[in-house]
């Protein structure tokens, strides 16, 4: 019998109880929650449990929420079973002051360089991560750029000198 | 007196390996990568890679841009193939809003995406023929890439970043000058494949320089996150277009050819397989289009004024069409809430969209997943123990290209 969200969310409540929640389809995929203490075991489980198999890894990226407070920053999952051919998504939550989430690269190689990335742009302190520091920035860099905190330039800036943009 | 000689790093006379340094820039790396390897003679130990050398934010970029503006960004991340991004960001903004495109548009999408999985295939497996000696393929193969680019200038009036198409459809019909191109292409291209596998598919010399260099096992290649012609090439027949088909590919027939090493050798051959499922597929939908006749052969976008910009005529004196077309432009249109993952097929992989919307006319956060930026980490792994000229051989057969793995 092929796999469908709602059985994947049966075993995992059985599985995880009350752990996991705010279980949500959206465009056909499965998204859901987790305490950011429990990732590991979580994705453990997707990838063990023989009903789930959850064994490719599509992406791991973050968002950055600012006004949730406490949970500021979300790590968020991409998982796919080839097999049956479902994917779900699935993400943990942390605040801006402690950022730390066990990584996945011992599950996954490909977690290495996504969670490099993902470091260097959300400041993701990977717990275990065998090489974590910033892959497309430079080293020297101090902040982490794709953060809320840092908006874009004001494009209706006019205290630009034009001759230094050839426009003068 | 003083002492003028060298004075060497503490060790360094009793190390037995050197260290060696390809790139930034290098003819054999076709693109920006550096690699620091160990090399114990010709062999290499260890190896170490830096990327990031052409990031350009893109992620942040697209934060602030309305979803038309986002389209020439993701021309820049596989620019042998950006038809295929371009067209990979309006599906995915279209399954987002819910529009339904019409069947004509989904097939000339088709045509394009698969001619433009020819011209990146056609680059990668003519540039393995360069790095183990044989620079005659790739000058003749590049003719034939120039007729799929005029295609594409046709169309839409530019060659390698293309921005081609609209949310919803095509920005124009395909004109007869573009469908006798096609013809042309369709005509030509499949003697001059065939010719370009009698060069090397049995080559002596080229067998025994790509088969058992940079292979991967099925197991391996999965847990690296390989998707594309390079897992295929490992043996694991996974390939969007068919397990979660776009654009009407589940009305078209064609095998997905796999390989069974997962080696430089299959790689090859996966993509040259590929190139002729891509030119049957592309007959299929020319005969598809074809088939539409009357006003329905004039059917190019779907109806969504919302997002299609109208024609300038109807701008010029309707002024509904002149309202849209200001609303458009300055980006006042503001999106649904919600998130969407779509993946397409692209040249080397799978090419995902995550867009998150909280409202907003841009984005909340746009993430691409990059497939070759995912497959490059297992590089030092395909090449360890192996020659430095087999490196050579392995990183242009991966398919690298420096803008999509760098975004």
């Amino acid at each position: 019998m092929s796999l469908n969200n709602e059985m994947i969310q049966e075993i995992l409540v059985a599985k995880f109880g009350d752990q996991v929640s705010q279980f949500a389809t959206s465009y056909g995929m499965l998204s859901f929650e987790s305490p950011k203490e429990i990732n590991l075991k979580v994705l453990q489980f997707l990838y063990d449990e023989p009903s789930l198999g959850f064994t490719f890894l599509t992406d791991i990226c973050a968002v950055n929420y600012p006004d949730q407070k406490g949970a500021e920053l979300v790590v968020v999952y991409h998982l796919h079973n080839l097999k049956e051919n479902v994917r779900l998504r699935f993400s943990v939550s942390t605040s801006l002051e402690n950022t730390d989430v066990y990584t996945a690269t011992k599950l996954f190689e490909s977690a290495n360089w996504m969670e490099r990335e993902t470091y260097d742009f959300f400041g993701i302190n990977f717990v275990g991560h065998p090489n974590l520091k910033r892959i497309l920035n430079v080293d020297e860099m101090d902040y982490f750029p794709l953060r809320k905190e840092f908006p874009l330039e004001d494009q209706t800036r006019i205290d630009k000198d034009d001759e230094m943009f050839g426009r003068g | 007196m003083e002492h003028n000689h060298i004075t060497l790093p503490e060790g360094s006379i009793e190390k037995t390996t050197t260290t060696l340094n390809i790139g930034p820039t290098h003819p054999a790396t076709h693109g920006v990568f550096q690699n620091i390897m160990e090399v114990d003679g010709e062999r290499i130990v260890s190896s170490d890679q830096t990327v990031g050398y052409i990031h350009r934010a893109f992620e942040k970029l697209a934060e602030r841009r309305p979803l038309y503006q986002i389209t020439p960004i993701t021309d820049r991340l596989n620019y042998c193939s950006s038809p295929i991004n371009n067209m990979g960001w309006h599906i995915t903004c279209e399954k987002f809003l819910n529009i339904e495109t019409p069947k004509r548009v989904d097939y000339l999408r088709v045509i394009i995406m698969e001619l433009a999985r020819i011209s990146d295939h056609l680059i990668c497996n003519s540039i393995v023929g360069v790095d183990t000696g044989a620079y005659t393929g790739f000058l003749y193969v590049m003719q034939y890439r120039e007729l799929i680019y005029e295609i594409y200038e046709e169309i839409c009036g530019s060659r390698l970043t293309t921005n081609i198409g609209r949310i919803g459809g095509f920005e124009r019909n395909f004109t007869n000058t573009a469908f006798t191109k096609l013809e042309k292409f369709l005509n030509e291209y499949p003697k001059v494949l065939k010719e370009f596998e009698g060069l090397f598919t049995r080559n002596r010399i080229f067998m025994e320089r790509t088969q058992g260099t940079g292979g991967i096992s099925a197991e391996r290649a999965m847990n690296y996150g390989f998707t594309g012609p390079n897992l295929r090439a490992a043996g694991v027949d996974y390939d969007v277009r068919v397990h979660q088909p776009y654009s009407s590919y589940q009305d078209f027939n064609f095998t997905v050819p796999v390989g069974t090493t997962g080696d430089n050798y299959d790689r090859f051959l996966v993509r040259n397989a590929e190139m002729w499922e891509s030119i049957s597929i592309i007959r299929q939908a020319y005969e598809k289009v074809q088939a539409f006749k009357g006003t329905d052969a004039e059917v190019y976008h779907a109806d969504v004024p919302e997002y299609y910009l109208p024609k300038k005529e109807d701008v010029y004196t309707k002024m509904e069409a002149l309202i849209w077309h200001f609303k458009i432009i300055m980006g006042e249109i503001d999106l649904p809430k919600g998130q969407i993952y779509s993946p397409v097929e692209g040249g080397n992989g799978e090419l995902g969209f995550y867009l998150i919307s909280d409202g907003g006319r841009t984005p909340f956060r746009l993430h691409f997943r990059r497939p070759c930026f995912i497959y490059y980490q297992a590089y030092p792994e395909l090449i360890k123990g192996g020659m430095l000229s087999d490196a050579v051989v392995t990183m242009s057969s991966l398919n690298l290209i420096a803008g999509e793995l760098d975004a």
